[in-house]
């Protein structure tokens, strides 16, 4: 589904990405793992699209297109959605509405017809109910006062409404205590399914423990340094990055 | 009638010559305004035309007109409108709900049309005119407030619409009187081929404990210039509530001038919210006096301009006596070239102890050309007072933007809702619902309508 070959990006003219090489298959789950500062934010931003991050060589393809000629917005009309590690407050726009304008735009992007405004509650409800989470949140302004851990709830509740083919979670266990990193990755795990693809960015295993990945891969210099089974994760949860030439931060 | 000054002397300053033209036809059209002949309203256009031609047009080197120049407007020959242009009723803007009947009055290049007004009943106590018409019917109501809301005797163009005033809105409520339905005044301009000139008066008189709600809707019709220089009295009287909202929709070429002068009594509340859209230059200037303790005050707004457009507003809120709270918050956008004003001042007496002021003006810059003027102005002489102010200008924020648009709203639809979420922010001080909802939704036809940029 994803295919990411040699992939250099810079930021403020600094190299990050030194050759990024990747291939996530439909219906896998696979997990990206680093020390700090091995570009694992950079390579989800350089995917969705975010402007300032400048990619001057290599490629990567999604679902036979070239994604890195989209614009974001078309990249998520494509079926990229990242879930963000800092979610954006939007005062004066509540939940409700931008999930709507949101669904609406894609499926105009898709050729399907837009959903009216009963249509849309029926399944905001459902998608809400299912998240363990409270109706009130649909009619507070995005993201505003919201815990850290509503605000991750949130982004999987975008997930589960826009129904992306490809899920890229940015370090979404950041900030989360145990509780609601369970709610999280039930709410994630209830989304794997034969058609859909997910990159899992994270720099601690324990999300793993309740996200289980197909593949492994460690995120070291820019490039991938290692690729291995879920058992690689825990390994490196022993041993720490330090193999990896990398000066570990945490 | 006569004209006083003539104010030819060989050494005629600059401001005098920008107000000779005006002089020369208020020498021809004086005795033919509604009123003419009553002694008091004679006495009150002389003093009118008199000041306007000694001052003549505003220039920037005065201090409330620092960032406002009205070279254009002074270079412009403006005449009083002649004829009477038929229009449909389907054109005129309402906030009332269609099925429901508005108490509507319609003007039309200043003066009421009454084949286009819609009073509906009123309750007792209650009148609701034209200007031209109280004149005639309430001469007594007019003469005691027309002129004598202020207690200063204002500017220039506060005295070049009193030699000038032929119409305008007339509302008294008796004590008590309360109006269910919100009293609408239509203000329509027609730029036509040669550019017209227009004073509207408006008077409110809200006596004790009565209750109403007032939308002025100032709009154009056609493309060319006109000149529309509006002034509002307002009378609150104690435990009066009056809710005064307006939106200024003119044409792309006029110049609207608007001041309105209050007087507010005991316990009193006035809140007025303006939207400002239209017109190539428009001014937005309130002088609320607050004269009686436990009195609110609410002063808000929206401006929304681009192209070249520039838009000042300019409040001066004046607590007179103890414990009043007036509070003033304004958004606007501003895109292309154009150019927006908020000067905001308050001050404080020296017996209005127990003042709680505050004072927030936001704008958001939507291009690098686009400019915005802000100076609040605090002028304190009480010490047990609260007064806050805050001003802040910005751009839309990168983050929120792409955090819409990895959600798939395409760019020009996130930076609209980020817009639209900015301006509805100050629509909430909007206390009437309906009113509230019609605004919001000029806001989202102006952003879906897509803006010129320059």
């Amino acid at each position: 589904m994803l295919e990411i070959k040699n992939l250099h990006a810079t930021v403020d003219g600094k190299p990050i990405l030194k050759g990024v090489d990747l291939i996530v298959p439909a219906g896998e789950v696979h997990a990206i793992m680093g020390p700090n500062g091995a570009g694992k934010s950079t390579l989800s931003y350089v995917l969705a699209g975010r402007e300032g991050y400048e990619v001057t060589e290599g490629t990567a393809t999604f679902r036979g297109r070239d994604l890195l000629a989209m614009e974001p917005e078309e990249r998520a009309a494509a079926g990229m959605f990242l879930a963000f590690q800092y979610p954006v407050e939007i005062p004066g726009v509540t939940n409700m509405t931008f999930l709507k304008t949101a669904l609406n735009a894609l499926r105009k992007g898709r050729g399907e017809k837009e959903l009216d405004a009963m249509q849309f509650l029926k399944l905001v409800r459902a998608k809400t109910k299912e998240l363990g989470m409270s109706e009130e949140m649909l009619k507070r302004a995005v993201n505003v006062g919201f815990s850290g851990g509503e605000k991750k709830r949130n982004e999987v509740l975008q997930m589960a409404v826009l129904d992306p083919a490809f899920c890229l979670l940015d370090e979404t266990d950041s900030g989360l205590d145990i509780d609601a990193l369970r709610i999280v990755a039930d709410g994630v795990n209830a989304l794997r399914g034969p058609d859909r693809a997910m990159l899992v960015i994270t720099h601690y295993q324990r999300l793993l423990d309740y996200i289980v990945p197909d593949k492994v891969h460690v995120l070291a210099g820019g490039r991938i340094a290692r690729t291995g089974g879920k058992e690689l994760a825990l390994e490196l949860e022993e041993k720490g990055y330090a193999e990896f030439g990398a000066a570990e931060a945490a | 009638m006569t004209t006083t000054s003539t104010a030819q002397s060989s050494a005629q300053s600059p401001a005098q010559s920008s107000a000779q033209p005006y002089l020369d036809q208020h020498g021809r059209i004086a005795d033919d305004l509604p009123g003419a002949g009553l002694p008091w309203l004679d006495r009150l256009r002389l003093e009118g035309i008199g000041r306007f031609s000694r001052s003549g047009f505003p220039t920037t080197r005065t201090e409330a007109w620092k960032y406002t120049n009205l070279r254009d407007l002074a270079r412009t020959a403006f005449v009083p409108a002649a004829t009477k242009p038929t229009i449909g009723l389907d054109l005129l803007p309402t906030v009332v709900p269609s099925g429901e009947s508005p108490h509507r009055l319609v003007f039309v290049d200043g003066r009421l049309r009454a084949d286009l007004c819609s009073v509906g009943d009123l309750p007792p106590g209650a009148i609701l005119t034209g200007l031209a018409a109280a004149l005639d019917r309430h001469p007594d109501l007019v003469a005691t407030h027309l002129g004598q809301v202020s207690p200063d005797e204002g500017g220039p163009m506060r005295a070049l619409n009193t030699a000038f005033l032929a119409d305008g809105l007339v509302l008294a409520l008796d004590p008590g009187v309360r109006l269910e339905r919100p009293v609408e005044a239509v203000f329509v301009g027609i730029g036509a081929e040669q550019p017209t000139m227009h004073h509207p008066r408006v008077l409110i008189v809200a006596g004790r404990g009565s209750e109403a709600t007032v939308v002025e809707h100032h709009v154009g019709l056609g493309t060319g210039a006109y000149f529309s220089n509006v002034v509002t009295e307002a009378v609150v009287e104690d435990g009066a509530r009056l809710h005064h909202y307006k939106i200024q929709a003119e044409g792309a070429e006029a110049f609207h001038v608007s001041t309105l002068v209050a007087r507010l009594g005991a316990e009193a509340s006035y809140d007025n919210f303006v939207l400002t859209m239209g017109g190539r230059l428009s001014r937005n200037e309130l002088r609320p006096f607050l004269g009686g303790s436990g009195t609110e005050c609410r002063l808000s707004g929206a401006y929304m301009v681009s192209g070249t457009q520039h838009a000042d507003t300019t409040t001066v809120i004046d607590h007179a006596v103890p414990r009043c709270t007036s509070r003033e918050v304004y958004k606007g956008v501003i895109d292309g070239a154009a150019r927006a004003v908020f000067q905001g001042k308050i001050i404080v007496r020296p017996d209005a102890q127990k003042t709680d002021g505050y004072q927030l003006n936001r704008a958001l810059l939507l291009s690098d050309a686009a400019e915005i003027d802000s100076k609040p102005e605090l002028e304190i002489y009480a010490d047990d007072v609260k007064c806050s102010h805050g001003a802040t200008a910005g751009e839309l924020d990168d983050d929120q933007l792409f955090y819409l648009r990895a959600r798939g709203i395409d760019a020009a639809s996130a930076r609209n809702l980020l817009v639209a979420a900015f301006l509805l922010e100050a629509l909430d001080e909007i206390r009437v619902e309906t009113v509230r909802d019609a605004f919001a939704d000029r806001v989202r036809d102006w952003l879906a309508a897509g803006r010129p940029t320059v």
